[in-house]
């Protein structure tokens, strides 16, 4: 068992076009620590100066982890991560 | 270029001069690979903002997991500039992150006219494509 993590056509680059990937850990950080050992770069895609960057959006189960405990969120074996860029802009 | 039905436009202008002057956003759905825009999806602006849109995080999830439960995908995402023209501002650029999508600027700074045009945007380069109203 392991926890599945749903990647972004946009971050598909980071998987070998991949649409879901696997991963351990006990935490989200610890998980998106262990996809970086397969899946170099996909982090600094998703967390900044140790925290989740401002517009990536990322769901345990079908909550937003911001609501939840950001990275130090617990994870457990046959969860579900999703990842999705906020769609966001503006007029300036 | 992007080809959309009379009706699905209808609904973005509508949309948006309803939310004016906040900027609305939203997506247009239409099965995976096709091109084709065939279902409206107004989206809440979670920032409730003239000069600012972002889709409700929460929302957002629900809205694209039904997506890909239907093998669709978001052919089309669109929002409205309330004071400024149809095109996409730094933000817009730096920001997107659908590289399969037509983004739709609809700009209600004129009450009386509303602008509609369509852009691709890969990797901070814009092109605008032209727009094609069908029935």
């Amino acid at each position: 068992m392991a926890i599945e993590v749903r990647i972004p056509t946009i971050l598909r680059t980071y998987t070998d076009g991949a649409k879901h990937v696997e991963g351990t850990g006990s935490t989200l950080g610890e998980l998106l620590t262990d996809l970086e050992r397969r899946h170099g770069g996909l982090r600094a895609r998703l967390v900044d100066d140790g925290s989740l960057r401002r517009f990536v959006n990322v769901y345990l189960n079908d909550e937003d982890v911001r609501f939840l405990a950001g990275l130090d969120t617990p994870v457990k074996d046959g969860d579900t991560v999703t990842v999705l860029p906020a769609v966001a802009g503006g007029a300036h | 270029m992007l080809t959309i039905p009379e009706d699905l436009y209808g609904q973005i202008v509508a949309h948006s001069r309803a939310d004016h002057p906040d900027e609305a956003c939203g997506v247009l759905a239409g099965p995976a690979g096709s091109d084709r825009p065939e279902r409206f999806i107004p989206m809440t602006n979670a920032a409730r903002s003239p000069t600012f849109y972002e889709f409700d995080s929460t929302e957002q999830f629900r809205v694209w997991k039904e997506m890909d439960e239907r093998d669709e995908e978001p052919v089309v995402i669109y929002h409205s500039h309330t004071a400024t023209e149809a095109y996409p501002s730094r933000t817009d650029i730096t920001l997107a992150s659908e590289p399969g999508a037509h983004y739709v600027l609809v700009s209600t700074r004129e009450s009386d006219q509303t602008e509609f045009r369509s852009y691709r945007i890969l990797d901070g380069q814009v092109t605008e494509e032209p727009v094609a109203v069908v029935e």
